[in-house]
């Protein structure tokens, strides 16, 4: 990578996050780096509590701080190191530059506002808008994403939209300012199979249109194949493989990658007759690893992997894995 | 529902109907009503899994509830293992409770977090049973081997497990009266994929090994593809279409069927860029107002007149093969076979 000017529009460094909690510490994000690409659609893979969500939301600082604290690490954008600069910066940022969609589109919308007015909001303080210029915006912004009458509709309340129309808003919204970055949470989880058809639609057109770089956050692989051009599978608040979409689900390199592929039940083409199990639990993180956060679960763990926590060894064309076991000879690595 | 070759049918479901009262006005008047579940006919076999699929709002819970009489069915039958329980009193449906278990959705919401698991497993033996306490104990460590829980922790409380834990709690608990049948509701919709494996496999190995009976209802099509013997597909509280597993998938003759498996995502990129998908336009209309006619004939990209107008009733057009649709009728074959071809382009 070039010193200097970077090509990408996010550069996130080492970032730790952790919870302080009564019952002790919880280190949910552990030296996470990833870069984005201007333009890019980055899939991020895992399990509950794999620390998907709070990577992401510790970048933008939208975790309650405390018991959340980001303890090391840097999140470079646009020239600024947003883990350091000021909560009013931030705020300037937020909503603005960086655009977000939540999972649950019945409970992100503020119930006893208009949609009209949640769109015009960030309209008039991000972008100075006054309010006829702001309604005009609006209206462009939902018949972008895909909402008939949208005049009308801007006088609706929320629980006048279906939970797909919903989404849509939020998507809307998190447009507004024309972000350079977006970071969708989940945003299909809780919809239906045939209208999150509708909405990958709709963001596959999108970004041909608009051009900015997306962060989806997902724990579906079958969502990721259809839309990423990168993926990032984190596991035990750590990247454990990091890959292009293609490269990842042809030839992935971390076992709890390869397991993950092979738990989920084909819909088409052949039909297993027993799913692939990973035994255990996820790991509970009350410390920082020391060792590989994998090492119960795995198959292919040896010594090494319970006295050192692998680093991310580079074992493709822009794909890197964190395992001391080497797929490709079949043997440990030596590094 | 025939199946050539199948022994017995365990449970026979038909004309369900399951509508609830919808009220307004100051004296609360009966003004509509949501026919969350209307007129639906299946049957399950003994021994086998049927999935039961769509979306949320189709009705499918309501209807695996009140295959277990757990809502007062509006009209229809149901019978399982030869009794009538759709309007059986009160003391003979209590009777015949142990044949007939659920396992729930939320594991969280679904035990109570004041029993401990011991508790919690066995509370239907001491409601239904006359066993000493140290049989019951026996019997509550026999079902915890079973489900792959640890004996030692039979005295923790349900907060202190995991999901995929605590829905083997929920197992064992349902299994604890030697049930027949088993509704499970969404049961693994609540978990990681990594704990949806293991869940999916211990209902399989105990379903080998018991004898066991499932209505395995899901919004997860690959899921019910690898669990399911044979599947059921609702829309707005009604069959679309019923067939055994290998023949809907590989071959889906509904247009809503069609839709709803094209629309699943693959994991494979390489999948994706060839796939050829059908997408559905706008949302699944309201249960209290749904379309006149055929229900799906408002999103259907292959409507015709007649759909608008005639609401299709479920006929057998293939062996074993179930479905709703104008399409395949007798008086309008002819332009079926074209139409149909077309759709699963």
């Amino acid at each position: 990578m070039p010193d200097g000017a970077t090509p990408f529009v996010l550069d996130v460094k080492d970032l730790k996050t952790v919870f302080r909690t009564r019952r002790g510490e919880v280190h949910a994000v552990n030296d996470v780096s990833f870069t984005l690409k201007s333009g890019e659609l980055l899939g991020v893979v895992g399990e509950s509590g794999s620390g998907k969500s709070v990577t992401m939301m510790s970048l933008i600082r939208l975790l309650p701080m405390p018991p959340a604290e980001i303890r090391g690490g840097s999140v470079m954008f646009e020239g600024q190191d947003l883990a350091r600069v000021s909560e009013d910066t931030m705020r300037a940022i937020r909503g603005a530059r960086i655009g977000m969609v939540f999972q649950d589109p019945m409970t992100s919308l503020n119930p006893v506002f208009t949609v009209g007015y949640q769109i015009i909001e960030p309209l008039r303080t991000h972008m100075g808008l006054n309010k006829a210029q702001a309604a005009n915006r609006a209206v462009e912004l939902l018949e972008l994403v895909g909402i008939p009458d949208a005049r009308r509709r801007l006088d609706d309340y929320p629980h006048q939209f279906s939970g797909g129309m919903r989404q849509r808003v939020m998507i809307a919204i998190a447009l507004a300012c024309d972000p350079k970055v977006l970071i969708a949470d989940e945003p299909t989880t809780a919809l239906d199979v045939t209208i999150q058809a509708q909405i990958l639609e709709l963001i596959k057109d999108l970004r041909q249109k608009l051009g900015m770089a997306i962060v989806w956050i997902t724990h579906d692989l079958g969502v990721i194949a259809g839309i990423a051009d990168r993926v990032m599978v984190m596991y035990g608040g750590q990247v454990v493989e990091q890959a292009p979409v293609r490269e990842l689900f042809a030839n992935p390199q971390h076992p709890y990658t390869r397991m993950l592929l092979e738990t989920v039940p084909n819909i088409r083409g052949d039909r297993q007759e027993k799913l692939r199990v990973i035994q255990g639990q996820p790991p509970i993180l009350s410390k920082a690893p020391e060792s590989c956060p994998f090492r119960d679960r795995c198959p292919q763990a040896f010594d090494r992997c319970a006295s050192e926590n692998p680093v991310r060894f580079d074992v493709g064309p822009a794909h890197d894995a964190a395992c001391f076991w080497d797929f490709k000879t079949g043997a440990p690595r030596h590094a | 529902m025939r199946d050539t070759g199948t022994p017995k049918k365990l449970v026979e479901v038909k004309n369900l109907k399951m509508h609830f009262p919808i009220r307004s006005g100051l004296l609360r008047r009966v003004t509509g009503a949501v026919k969350a579940v209307d007129d639906v006919s299946f049957d399950i076999f003994e021994g086998e899994t049927l999935g039961l699929v769509g979306e949320s709002g189709c009705g499918k819970s309501t209807c695996g509830r009140a295959v277990l009489r757990l809502y007062e069915p509006t009209s229809g039958s149901i019978i399982i293992d030869g009794e009538e329980i759709a309007h059986a009193p009160f003391d003979k449906l209590r009777r015949l409770r142990p044949k007939m278990q659920m396992v729930f959705q939320d594991p969280q919401a679904s035990l109570n977090p004041r029993m401990t698991v011991a508790g919690i497993i066995g509370e239907p033996l001491m409601e239904h049973g006359k066993m000493s306490a140290k049989d019951r104990l026996d019997r509550i460590y026999e079902l915890m081997d079973a489900v792959g829980l640890n004996r030692d922790f039979a005295n923790r409380y349900p907060h202190e497990f995991s999901g995929g834990q605590r829905q083997r709690i929920g197992i064992a608990r349902a299994l604890a009266l030697n049930p027949k049948f088993i509704v499970c509701d969404e049961p693994i919709a609540a978990l990681d994929v990594s704990i949806q494996a293991q869940v999916v496999n211990l209902l399989e190995e105990l379903q080998d090994r018991l004898g066991l009976t499932y209505l395995f209802i899901s919004h997860d099509l690959s899921m019910v593809r690898h669990i399911a013997d044979r599947v059921v597909v609702m829309y707005l509280g009604k069959v679309a279409e019923i067939g055994p597993r290998d023949g809907l998938y590989d071959d889906p003759l509904h247009p809503y069927t069609k839709a709803l498996l094209s629309a699943v995502p693959e994991p494979d990129p390489v999948a994706h860029d060839s796939a050829n998908r059908t997408i559905l336009q706008g949302d699944v209309p309201s249960p209290a107002n749904p379309p006149k006619g055929c229900n799906f004939s408002t999103r259907c990209p292959v409507a015709m007149d007649i759909c608008r107008r005639l609401d299709p009733e479920v006929a057998e057009v293939k062996p074993g093969r179930f479905v709703a649709c104008h399409l395949y009728n007798e008086t309008t074959s002819q332009t079926a076979g074209n139409a149909a071809q077309t759709v699963g382009a």
